[in-house]
């Protein structure tokens, strides 16, 4: 599934909207984690200290990120590292490929990396004869179902139980109707541990980059970037240039936000600190650009760039929850992924700014304080400057536009007022919002779009 | 142009003025007993927290909590009894039939259940990692209630490889349904030792 397929987000949407009780069922869950997000950030009296901070450190780094990754190369050369810079996704596949080539490497072990999905480096690797098999649970159902992520942290949230099942069945050898995620999870494990132990190369990801100290920060809960990189000869980690922190004691600040903020946990199960190879063994580090840089030239989004990646605008977001990661049709989805897409390609993503009610929810759970729903805003505009938009676009974008342009009332719906409800639908479930059409919801006014927007903006 | 100073030279150009980084403390929680929360929150994260007060009695409990007749591997001298003296030269594959691995650590983390291992305490970087079970002993004057105090106590250390290590390797990738033992060990024991 390495091409996008065609269609709108809208469209997507609406398919995904066909069957309710999956949609329910994804909304529900999501809706879960987003509660365990809040208990935990409810727990810390220093929370929204916690994300000014994080947001500080961001923003400090991301206006002096050449330096940074100059100290890090320095460090992490001196720590034995080697490291490489591919300026576009093709350059990371090809230099992975080479130094898997060069160590004569034809299977490769992989942990959850978002970067090399944005990569498609699987699909390069197995096209130049490399078999990779992905490590990560939800990575490897889906590398068997032959799917993409359709959420960053919880990378198979959308498949249930009774498909897995089916697909252990096939590949695996399970009993057929077996799906008791105990049993299945066990099955993985066993399969997985023969993978580890006969792969001398293997990739992983990285959550930060420590410009101080050369050294990076793999976090999983399944301990599987450990098993695959402690046991192999070549460890490789591909990182983009938007992960550098600058100093170890800022991990201190992170590591407390990142778990809370994605899954509601205290912190992952494993966050391990890479700074020397094992004695003999190599540590590569490839840093990525593929369009990050032009973001950073981006005065008004750049700040999409101090992603942590946590997923919780995309677990708060009812939109997202309601349509499916696959709507967005980009390797991020969500809100975050709705506000990075349009830098790489604004024409080709041009749908995904319009994906959202401009609720202020994903802005309010971040944990590097992103101003998301403003960036879709922002995006918005761009769009149709630019002539991307289509007309129905341009008449929800307006009605959008009164309701931001009007501050109290905006705070209203972001802090979700009762009485907003009897305002806010409205706007948004019209006929101009096309991923609406199948969600149930409460009628609240029998008036149109048109009579409640010339009512409330006489211009 | 090289990609790197390709890339380098984009950096330069499109980064915005220089902000400031702020050096400000932050006024963190504190927990009364942060022993006592330790245990708590590693228990909330499906590990085990035993309160012990000398080696013999954690030998004892590893007794009665754990298989000995299987492969027991630790990196601690006072174990050798009980337990295999890990090897730093042989290939870390040939510890997969690790049952327990047994090692100590510089501090835990009282605010996620987390104990903190480098690699000199590790043995082998593999050893916490390919176990069916993880066993770690504090010292409980050496649990620090937040990440802050313990990024603190790190400091500029120099390490290989070091990790912090809170709980069981677990996943959820299924329908949300949390499952303990994904890769990594089954269970995680803490013993602390309060002398
Ligand atoms: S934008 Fe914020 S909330 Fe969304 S994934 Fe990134 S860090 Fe998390």
């Amino acid at each position: 599934m390495a091409t996008r397929e065609p269609g709108d987000h809208a469209a997507f949407a609406e398919k995904f909207n066909r069957d309710e009780a999956r949609v329910n069922w994804h909304d529900e869950t999501l809706w879960t984690v987003r509660k365990r997000r809040d208990l935990r950030a409810g727990q810390l009296p220093e929370w929204e200290a916690l994300r000014s901070k994080a947001s500080m450190i961001k923003d400090h780094t991301l206006s002096n990120l050449h330096d940074y990754w100059v100290q890090f190369e320095k460090n992490a050369i001196a720590n034995g590292a080697r490291v490489h810079w591919a300026a576009d996704a093709t350059e990371h596949n090809i230099i992975v490929h080479d130094i898997l080539k060069t160590n004569g490497v034809a299977k490769m072990v992989k942990s959850k990396s978002m970067l090399t999905e944005e990569c498609h480096l699987n699909e390069y690797l197995q096209d130049n004869g490399i078999d990779v098999v992905d490590s990560d649970l939800g990575e490897r159902i889906l590398q068997l179902a032959d799917e993409r992520p359709t959420h960053i942290v919880m990378p198979s949230i959308h498949i249930k139980k009774e498909e897995i099942g089916e697909l252990f069945h096939q590949h695996l050898g399970t009993p057929k109707g077996m799906s008791d995620p105990q049993f299945l999870t066990e099955t993985a494990r066993h399969h997985l541990r023969d993978v580890f132990l006969t792969r001398s190369a293997a990739l992983t990801g990285v959550n930060f980059a420590i410009a101080e100290t050369g050294e990076f920060v793999v976090c999983t809960n399944e301990g599987n970037a450990d098993m695959g990189a402690h046991l192999a000869d070549v460890h490789i980690a591909s990182v983009g240039i938007e992960k550098i922190i600058p100093q170890r004691k800022h991990l201190g600040v992170f590591l407390r936000l990142l778990a809370r903020s994605a899954t509601g946990q205290f912190i992952t199960t494993y966050s391990s600190h890479f700074s020397v190879p094992r004695k003999g063994k190599e540590i590569h580090i490839v840093i990525v650009d593929n369009g990050r840089s032009r973001q950073l030239a981006r005065e008004d989004f750049r700040n999409a760039l101090k992603c942590i990646k946590c997923g919780a605008c995309m677990n708060t977001c009812p939109v997202y929850r309601r349509s499916g990661g696959y709507s967005y049709n980009y390797t991020i989805s969500g809100p975050i992924g709705s506000i990075l897409a349009p830098n790489l390609d604004m024409a080709d993503h041009k749908d995904l700014p319009f994906a959202s009610t401009l609720c202020g929810s994903c802005t309010n759970v971040c944990p590097v304080k992103i101003d998301i729903h403003q960036q879709l805003y922002k995006w918005r505009q761009v769009i149709v400057a630019e002539g991307h938009a289509e007309n129905k676009k341009k008449l929800a974008m307006k009605a959008m536009s009164g309701i931001l342009s009007s501050p109290s009332l905006f705070k209203m719906a972001a802090k979700g007022f009762s009485w907003v409800s009897g305002i806010l639908p409205v706007a948004v479930k019209n006929k101009f919002n096309a991923w609406y059409h199948q969600r149930e919801m409460p009628e609240v006014k029998k008036e149109t779009f048109t009579a409640w927007y010339k009512r409330n903006h006489k211009e | 142009m090289s990609s790197r100073d390709h890339m380098l030279g984009l950096m330069a150009k499109n980064q915005p003025a220089l902000l400031p980084l702020e050096e400000t403390k932050l006024e963190v929680i504190s927990y009364k007993d942060p022993v006592r929360q330790f245990a708590e929150t590693l228990t909330a994260i499906g590990g085990k927290a035993i309160m012990v007060k000398d080696f013999s009695e954690i030998k004892m409990r590893i007794r009665e909590e754990f298989d000995t007749t299987k492969r027991i591997v630790t990196t601690i001298p006072e174990f050798s009894d009980l337990a295999e003296m890990f090897s730093a030269s042989v290939l870390p594959h040939s510890f997969e039939n690790t049952e327990l691995t047994l090692l100590h650590t510089d501090f835990a983390v009282a605010e996620n259940g987390a104990v903190w291992i480098t690699e000199d305490i590790m043995g082998q970087r593999i050893l916490p990692f390919i176990c069916q079970h993880l066993a770690v002993i504090v010292y409980a004057d050496n649990i620090l209630p937040t990440m802050q105090e313990a990024y603190e106590r790190i400091a500029s250390r120099r390490y290989g490889f070091g990790s912090f290590i809170a709980g069981p390797s677990k996943t959820a990738d299924i329908e949300q349904a949390l499952v303990l033992g994904a890769h990594g060990p089954r269970t995680m024991t803490v013993f602390t030792l309060n002398v």
